[in-house]
Formats: structure tokens, sequence, C-alpha cells
């Protein structure tokens, strides 16, 4: 049945090759060595998954004219049936033939010291009848072992080219963009018995073309996947297989037994071994790494390196990069005329862009740090011996990661949630990341602290002062454990959850692998983020620097008869102070009162709390605009101001400690970050998300403000 | 050599067994693709320190699963 395309060759100018191969086989440092910085983050329609592609331009043979390789890095994946929301997007475009990524010819990257469950998913696209070419990856590795294969014997076996590689050391590219440049011949080895029944092959036909028998049996098996066909045709094949008593599990499990069986006598006749005993570097350093008291000591001390590197390390980079926007402003107020259009874009769009790169340097690092766990291995040690602790909060292994990095800023925490590939795993760790306490809260809980807490009292032998703050960061965290445990029960998994995974022989990180991790990172925050975090903060700003009518210009006269009336500084302070109550900020502020008092809050706390949807420190900033104070780092005169506040009608204090804890509890709960929320949107590819998140977290934040101001009133 | 047969969840530590069959076919089909295969040798390795998971030598590599999954691998142990 099997009939090959007319031509058994491909010679075509424009070339789309996809890169498949296991996970840990070095297909991403294939991708990074063909491409380099000619690659783009795009996406797959309707999923989470990022789409890697890469051009590049290959001199044509003898001679003849270039061409243009688009390369697909496909998500890692040991056999062609998905078991995961990656493994489907994989299966989609080595499979449907109307899938826009469908590629022309297809570059399996095996892990050559691990060749017989590589050999797996080669066999299953040879029999896809397309071109194939098998790189033998990880040379290095195969020495170190003492593993040889024959790659003429195995090519032969195969059907297919065969090259050796060692993608780190670039080792094989040249051969590859070789191969590609000719035609590929397809092969014809069949590894498994499947002759299908003509009877359902010719049904099966009437849907859609089949260009293998191996076809008919991916079609069968995984109708769901082929998103081309229509539910109506899905249907159709589904009644064709229930016809022909066909049992989808059954089949794979005898294919695959059969199909290792051919490779294991393949490999007898390819590959050999001879007796070097190399796995113990791994199993020792495993030792240590995975000790019942080390390998947590050491975890340990990693997460400590982590929080440090983000949040003090990355400060740096962060007060240059604000210190240059603050210049660049200076200068476009010095040189542009005053107006509305100078107003735009210095306080609304050039602040939204300092807002968006001052994020750069944390995700730039935590993304280096990760990469670098990743490359070593290290990082499937974390899930191994973290995983039956985090299994009870419906959270993986990987989740400590984010979560710690989440103390310092929730926004490179939850891009870096894509490290867990279960869908309802990762779900849960984005939405409870931003509960731990970022480094935005601190000046909050500083303030409001300062106000209620005296400084001079110890409790035990700690500063008072000093213990408030840490239990309001062990509140963040409790209250992402518990809201993760929470949602383990209300999330529907999308997958069956797998633990199982491969634990990779340890290897010395490859920099560069580490350099376009971070390249790629950036580049997708600033462009997809970035244009949600900059479109928020342009609003934010016209609702503060505008009001309804003339009240602007009426606050202008008034002032304007009052000149020389005091000091020019506090003249100016009071006249923003007004300025921002008449804003629509501050309509909105008032408006909400309403809603705010039963937390004790009154509609000057309700514009600071609107203004802090564009970062929680905002809270300061806005804090030391109505209460006139002018130096907004001084938040020692903020302080003053704030604790002479009386509320009108009762005359009481407005700071007192219930309002204050309320306010604290608020913050602590509430998702106040645009920033956070873009991100979400940008790693789930729905606003559904932000938006789920923005009302648990809401409230949550309420109620729980709610119950300790009537507590402790 | 002895022939026991037990679960691969009651391994223990450098056992070295033989894998029969399984118990749970869709769980089965994710482990065949890692290569573990009826007729295939595994050892324990190793074992997480809260207990779960494990890890076992399959293969010619390192894999690690959750004992609930381990138990699903029927196996008989060899004693060389």
């Amino acid at each position: 049945m099997d009939q090959p395309e007319s031509t058994p060759e491909i010679s075509l100018r424009k070339l789309k090759v996809a890169l498949v191969g296991n996970p840990n086989s070095g297909k991403s440092t294939l991708f990074n060595a063909l491409t380099g910085l000619n690659q783009r983050t795009g996406n797959f329609p309707g999923v989470t998954v990022d789409k890697k592609t890469g051009l590049v331009k290959l001199p044509g043979r003898e001679g003849g004219p270039p061409f243009d390789i688009e390369f697909v890095d496909l998500p890692g994946t040991y056999s062609l049936y998905p078991k995961s929301l990656d493994e489907q997007v994989t299966f989609e475009v080595l499979c449907d033939a109307a899938n826009p990524d469908y590629p022309d010819c297809t570059v399996v990257v095996a892990d050559g010291s691990n060749i017989k469950r590589n050999l797996f998913l080669v066999t299953q696209l040879i029999e896809l009848r397309r071109p194939v070419v098998l790189m033998l990856n990880m040379m290095d590795i195969m020495e170190q072992r003492g593993i040889t294969i024959n790659k003429e014997k195995l090519s032969a076996a195969l059907g297919i080219p065969v090259i050796y590689s060692n993608a780190r050391k670039k080792k094989g590219i040249a051969e590859l963009e070789e191969v590609l440049v000719r035609p590929i011949k397809i092969s014809d080895k069949t590894f498994f018995n499947q002759d299908p029944d003509p009877v359902m092959v010719e049904e099966l036909k009437k849907l859609t073309p089949l260009p293998s028998s191996y076809a008919v049996w991916q079609l069968i098996s995984n109708y769901p996947y082929f998103t081309s066909l229509g539910k109506e045709s899905q249907k159709r094949i589904k009644q064709i297989g229930l016809d022909h008593a066909f049992d989808s599990t059954a089949f794979q499990a005898r294919e695959s037994m059969e199909r290792f069986e051919v490779i294991g006598k393949l490999v007898e006749v390819c590959v050999e071994t001879t007796d070097k005993e190399t796995k113990s570097r791994t199993r020792k350093i495993d030792r240590v790494l995975t000790h019942p008291v080390w390998g947590y000591v050491i975890f340990l001390g990693v997460l400590f390196l982590l929080f440090q590197t983000i949040f003090f390390l990355a400060a740096f980079p962060m007060k240059w990069i604000e210190s240059l926007f603050t210049l660049i402003s200076h200068w476009s107020f010095a040189h542009l005329p005053q107006g509305e259009f100078s107003s735009l874009l210095v306080n609304g769009i050039l602040a939204g862009l300092s807002g968006v790169v001052v994020f750069v340097p944390q995700i730039a690092l935590l993304f280096a740090f990760i990469a670098i766990l990743e490359d070593t291995g290290y990082m499937a040690r974390v899930s191994f011996i973290m995983d039956k602790l985090m299994r009870k909060f419906g959270l993986n292994g990987k989740s400590v990661i984010p979560l710690i990095s989440g103390v310092a800023c929730a926004v490179p925490a939850i891009m870096s949630t894509r490290t867990i590939s279960n869908w309802k795993e990762r779900m849960i760790t984005i939405l409870v990341t931003p509960l731990m306490s970022c480094s935005a809260r601190l000046p909050v809980y500083t303030l409001l602290i300062s106000l209620v807490v005296p400084t001079d009292k110890k409790i035990i032998f700690f500063n008072m002062q000093g213990f408030a703050l840490m239990i309001m960061y062990l509140i963040g965290f409790f209250a992402a454990l518990f809201s993760a445990w929470i949602m383990k029960f209300i999330l529907k998994a999308k997958e069956k959850s797998y633990f199982i995974m491969e634990l990779p022989v340890y290897r010395i990180p490859k920099w560069s692998s580490v350099f376009y991790t971070i390249y790629d990172k950036v580049k997708v925050f600033l462009f997809d983020a970035g244009k949600v975090i900059i479109a928020i903060s342009v609003i934010l700003w016209m609702l503060s620097s505008h009001a309804p009518g003339k009240r602007f210009e009426e606050i202008d006269r008034k002032y304007a008869k009052l000149a020389g009336q005091s000091s020019p500084e506090s003249f100016e302070l009071a006249k923003a102070s007004e300025k921002l109550e008449a804003s629509y900020a501050g309509i909105i502020g008032k408006s909400i009162e309403p809603a705010i008092r039963p937390l004790g809050y009154d509609w000057k706390i309700g514009i600071a709390l609107i203004t802090s949807f564009a970062a929680r420190e905002v809270f300061v900033g806005t804090m030391a605009t109505i209460y006139s104070v002018g130096d907004k780092e001084n938040t020692r005169s903020i302080r003053e101001k704030m604790m002479d506040e009386r509320d009108p009608r009762t005359g009481a204090l407005v700071y007192s400690l219930p309002v204050a804890l309320s306010l604290m509890i608020f913050y602590a709960f509430a998702m106040q970050c645009m920033s956070t929320l873009a991100v979400v949107y940008r790693e789930t590819k729905n606003w559904k998300w932000p938006v789920v998140q923005f009302f648990y977290m809401g409230v949550l934040a309420y109620l729980s403000s709610f119950i300790v101001y009537h507590l402790l009133k | 050599m002895a022939l026991l047969v037990s679960r691969l969840s009651e391994l223990r530590i450098g056992e070295m067994a033989v894998i029969d069959s399984f118990t749970d076919p869709v769980m089965s089909l994710k482990l065949l693709e890692m290569g573990c295969t009826p007729g295939e040798k595994v050892q324990l390795i190793k074992v997480a320190p809260m207990g779960d998971p494990i890890a076992i030598a399959v293969s010619g590599y390192l894999l690690s699963l959750r004992k609930a999954e381990a138990s699903t691998v029927l196996i008989h142990l060899v004693t060389d």
C-alpha cells in the first residue's frame, strides 16, 4: 500500500524543516547553532506553546541558486502519540498536511548515548513516508561512555541519511546543511506489522489523503488532534474505528513493543558499547544533590542565591535605567514646547516605557539563572526532591523557582513558569505567585508599619517593626499555598498528569544557549507584555492628569489669585494636590469611597488604590501628592502628614492601627500590578486568566481587609 | 536464580528486575514509549528524600517516576 510520492525526492528552493527529538537531546542547541540570532518566537495558533522559527540562507549545490530554509523548533517528544499539550503541537505539525507549519523535511536530533529510546520517534517519522534526516548528537558523551554507532549500517537499516554531530561544538552542522540542499530519498523501511484492513483504508481515504499506511493508524488513533479536519470528519473517523473494532490503546501498546523489538535488533547490529563506567560521575553528584539533608540545604542555597541575584544584583542596572529615563524626560521637558503633547509623551508614554524597560535586568538575570539550572540538568533534580511536597498543593516541584522569584518580582517569575509542562500545575503557579510579597509592596508595608508600629518596642529580641514586616511576608506565602490548595480542586486538568521524567546526565552549561534564552525572553517580554503595560500606563496617566470640563483651569485661576501668599514650593504642591482630587482618578477614587468605607478607607486612599494599579509602590508617590509633600522620597514627612490626618466627620485618626493593617492586608492580596496582568495574558494567551486572577485576588483582599478592620476596630 | 513477582514500586535500592507487564493500559503507553518494555532490565537507583518519587536505571538512562506510577509495572526480581 505504501506509495511514496511520485518523485521520491524534494528539490525546492524554499524549504520548511522541522527539528524534533527527545527532550534533553540537544535539539535546541542545534537550533541555536543553525539559526543564531535569526530566530524569532511566535505563536502556534490557539495554544500557549511558543513557536521558535529561524531563517537560514544556504548556498545551493554546485553553484546553483541559494536555498531559503525555515527551521521550526518543535516541542520535544518521545513518540508521535501526544501525551501533553506540547506534544500535541508536535504531532499536528508533523502529521497534518493541512497544518501551516507542515514541514518539507524533518531533522530528528537523537541523543546518541540513549539511542534505543531515541530511535522510537525516528522510526515513527520514517513510516510517515516523508524526508527524514537523523542527527546522532552528543558525540562527546558517546565517546565518554565508550559507545560507537556505525552510521553507515544505521543509515542502511533506517533508509535515511545519518550524521554524527556535537551541537555544542557545532560539529555536523555543515554536513546537515549539505544534505538539506540535496534531494533526500524517502525511506521505505517498516518497523512493525501494520497492514490495515483495506476496507477501513478506503473509508478513511474518502475523508483525507493518506500518504502511507502508518498515516492510517495515526489518523484513526489521533483524529481529535487533526484540527484541520473539522468535527464532522472527526466523528466519522471515530465511527469507522468503532465499526472495525479498533482499540487505540491496545494498538499503541502492540506497536510500541514490536517497534522496540525491531529497534533492539537493529541496535545490536549497529551499536557497540565498551564497558566504561562513566555514569558514575552523574551518580556521584546525585548522591549529594538528592541527599535527604544536603540535597535540601544545597537547594535552599540555590534559592537564596537566586533571590539575591534578582533582588540585589538587578537593582544596579535597574537604577541606571531609571536614571536614564529621568534624564530623557528632563531633557524632553526642557526642549519640547509646553503642552498636551509633551505631557503625553513624557508623563504618559515615556513613563510607561521606563516602567517596562526597568524589568529587563530582572528578567535577564532570572532566565540566565534558570537556563543554567536547566542546562546542567539540576532542574530535573529540583522536581525530584520537591515533588512530593508541592504536589499536595497542586503545584510542581519546579514551582518553587517562580514562587521564590515572586518575592522579588512577579513579572519574571510568571514568565519562568514555562518550565512546568503540566497545564494545571503551571496555571496554579501563575495564579498564586503574585501573592508572594513582591518588592513593590515593600515601600507600602514600610510606610504603613512606621505609622502604627512603634520603632523602639521589641518582641523577644526582634525589632517590632522588622517582625511586623516578616509577618507580612509569611502571610503572603501562606496565602499562596492555601490558594493553590483550593485551586487544586477547582481547576480541571487538561491532560493526564505524569511525573515520569528523565534525569539527564550532568553537563556544564552551554553559555551561548544561556545567552539565546535571555535574548529570546527579553524580546518576547518587551514586545508582547510591553505593549499592554504602556497602554495601561498611558490610560492611568490620562485619568490623573485630566479633569472634566474646566476644572483644571479653575484651579489654575484660583491659585493664580493666591500667588505670593506662601512659598512657591508649597504653593505648587497644594495646587497639585487639588488637581489630583479634581481629576478623573480623583473622581473615581471618591466614587468608590462607599465601597471601601467598610474597610476603613477614605477617598484619598481610594485615589491611591486606583493609581497603584500602575505599580504598587506608586501608592507612596500618590500619598505624597495628596498630602502635598514635596520630596516623594522623604517618607518621614509623608508619615507625619498621614499621622495627623483626621476624618472630617468623626474626628478620629484616619491611619489608626485597624486601618493601617487593613490596608496592608489589602496590598498583600489585591492584584494591583498592570505589568503582572500583562505578563499573565502573554503567558496564557487568553484574557480570561488575568481577569480571573484580578477578581479572585480582589475578593480575597476585600474580605480579608474587611475582617481585619472590623476585628481590630 | 530466585524469581519473585512484584511491582516496580516495591523494589529496594540496588535490586535488579525484569519488566513483565502493566496493570494500567493508558499509563503503560507512556512507560513503553520511554523504553520500559516487557523483557527490559531495570534497577532501582534512588528514592527521593521524602520517599517519592523513585529513580530507576532502564534502557541506558535514569528515569524518575512516582511510586503510584511505578506500581502499575509488574516485574520479577533477578538475582545475578
